[in-house]
């Protein structure tokens, strides 16, 4: 008996490891992108178009969301008729492709707005190969899950997009630091999706040696495969009517509580803090590694008291707290109104000359590091459009805030600000592959628990960043306006959530 | 809590198309205040993603609704034989 247990452990063992590798290295695949947004915006757009590069590259890493429940309907299909093991090997070689080739794309002064357009189809492609993995692999490790503990097997699956986020911030870091920021803003931003191609052999050759799930297995085996899951899942409202109330009442909470607290907090951070680029990717390194745990945690909770009110204490807290939170970041990083009082010292100017993109004008840009008494340092720079007419005249000045560094108290409760986010995201994300692969049975589960789930994460979590940055651009808003969308939608599915699912565990997936 | 369910049914109704005539309204504001140079960040293809996008997720919500306000959900399969 005993054997027979060590020997269930060590397959689920190899099952959760094959299928997390490769779903880590999709999730790598597919956030480089976002945590480059900004070098990449400035090499796919003209040179002037300021704020609207940032926006529409990030209109473009929202696409790749956008299409991810399409890839969860296509391949989800495909894994309800052919079987797990295949499809997601598929889509591992579709993403590792398209990652590659997007470090291949020329700039826009290179080939034009085709550099954008060509970009923007292989992030189609991601988003239809992630959209069609991860129902693959929770799936997959749901049916080989022993029951009782299914929602601590699954929380290793639902490290893999955490970790992925850390890995993509990791070799990006490391990255610049070797290269230099100029050399890195140049050319060496294509590295990471380069490095890309290595993971993903790595991953095919280990997933080849994977079997099908055995649930799958004795399904076909009986004859039983649906001849169409798509039809079975929509058109028969017992199961259409389960596939809302987990996006409503589940998946699209989670989905903006995951890309607040992962993706926006640092958008913030760099963006709308000013913080400097490593800084701001260093402060969610920390958080993510001191976080992670939490999802085996919450996850293995999730199989003694349900997955319910942990997924929806997620959620509410980050109703309650996402505010105050990003208020704390602009006080702490406010060194416009700090240098009043505490300015310590600057360094000699150093300026520099060009001509304003397309125009005659020229332009002055004069930037000092000033250092804070906290021991906070940032940069200001001054910058002067000069008209072309005789007269010289100086047509607007600009100061310009950039670098930001902090002082250590600062970046400690930032760190632990971005860790408490973390861990709200390890609370609706730990336990809910097991809530979705309990909802469904399964002979449609691999197309159903996906679409909501990719409608959830890809269309209302993966415009988080967008839409946050556009309601912030908005005439009278403030920095803070952006956080209404997902404070808006996670209190939306905490109702729902609250009052109409149910806290029960369904033990029994086999059927 | 079935009448809780039910008469939340409602609200989920009625929320769908208020969301995208606000989302409508929205639009027509940020995309005119771009056109003056206001916010040259709000243009109409940003907007008409966002729009497309929320259409069928509403509709969604409004099926959800009349679900919830049919008693659809008044209890839960507890196994697979029931869905």
């Amino acid at each position: 008996m005993r054997s027979t247990e060590s020997n269930v452990t060590q397959s689920i063992t190899q099952v959760i490891a094959a299928s997390s590798l490769g779903t880590l290295i999709e999730w790598y695949d597919f956030y480089i992108f976002g945590s480059l947004a900004v070098i990449i915006g400035q090499q796919l757009f003209p040179s002037d178009a300021g704020a609207s590069a940032l926006i529409n590259t990030l209109a473009i890493f929202a696409a790749g969301f956008i299409v991810r429940p399409f890839g969860a309907l296509v391949f989800g299909r495909l894994g309800d008729l052919i079987g797990r093991k295949y499809t997601f090997l598929l889509t591992l070689v579709l993403m590792g492709g398209s990652t590659f080739l997007i470090g291949l794309i020329p700039s826009y002064s290179s080939i034009g707005y085709a550099a954008p357009v060509l970009v923007l189809i292989l992030r189609l492609v991601q988003g239809l190969a992630l959209g069609g993995e991860y129902g693959g692999a929770a799936t997959y490790v749901a049916e080989h899950a022993p029951v009782g503990r299914r929602g601590f097997f699954t929380s290793w699956i639902q490290t893999t997009a955490t970790l992925g986020l850390f890995l993509s911030l990791g070799v990006i870091v490391l990255t610049k630091n070797i290269l230099g920021a100029k050399n890195f803003a140049d050319w060496g931003w294509r590295i990471p999706f380069l490095v890309s191609i290595l993971l993903v052999v790595v991953s095919i050759y280990i997933r080849m040696k994977m079997h099908e799930s055995p649930v799958f297995s004795k399904l076909k085996a009986e004859g039983k495969v649906s001849t169409n899951p798509l039809k079975e899942s929509f058109q028969k409202k017992a199961n259409f009517k389960m596939v809302l109330v987990a996006l409503f009442g589940a998946t699209m909470g989670q989905g903006v509580v995951w890309y607040t607290g992962q993706f926006y907090a640092q958008s913030f951070l760099e963006n709308t803090c000013k913080l400097d680029f490593n800084e701001s990717r260093y402060i969610l390194l920390w958080a993510i590694v001191f976080a992670t745990p939490f999802f085996v945690i919450f996850g293995s909770w999730s199989d003694k008291v349900g997955r319910k009110w942990i997924m929806l204490a997620g959620m509410l807290l980050g109703v309650i707290c996402y505010r105050p939170i990003y208020q704390y970041f602009l006080d702490a990083t406010n060194v416009k109104e700090m240098q009043k009082t505490m300015l310590l010292g600057q360094s000699e100017p150093v300026v520099e000359r060009g001509l304003v993109p397309g125009k005659a004008d020229s332009l002055i840009t004069t930037t000092v590091t000033k250092t804070l008494t906290n021991g906070m340092t940032f940069k200001e720079s001054k910058v002067e459009v000069i008209t072309e007419d005789v007269l010289a005249e100086v047509a607007a000045v600009e100061t310009v805030i950039k670098d930001v560094t902090l002082s250590q108290s600062s970046y400690i409760v930032i760190i632990l600000l971005v860790f408490f986010q973390v861990v709200l995201v390890t609370m609706v994300y730990g336990p809910i592959a097991a809530f979705l692969v309990e909802l469904f049975p399964t002979q449609i589960r691999y197309t159903s628990m996906s679409l909501p789930y990719h409608i959830g994460n890809g269309v209302f979590g993966g415009l988080v960043p967008f839409i946050a940055t556009l309601i912030a651009s908005f005439q009278g808003s403030t920095p803070l306006s952006g956080l209404w969308y997902p404070i808006g939608i996670a209190a939306l599915s905490f109702i729902i959530g609250a009052v109409y699912i149910d806290n029960r565990r369904d033990d029994n997936v086999m059927d | 809590m079935s009448g809780l369910k039910k008469i939340l049914g409602l609200l989920w109704i009625a929320l769908g198309p208020v969301i995208i005539i606000f989302l409508f309204m929205q639009a027509a504001d940020k995309i005119g205040a771009a056109a003056e140079g206001i916010a040259r960040t709000n243009t109409t293809l940003q907007w008409a993603i966002i729009i497309l996008i929320f259409i069928p997720i509403c509709t969604g919500l409004v099926i959800f609704g009349y679900y919830a306000w049919k008693g659809e959900y008044d209890h839960l399969p507890e196994s697979s034989e029931e869905l």
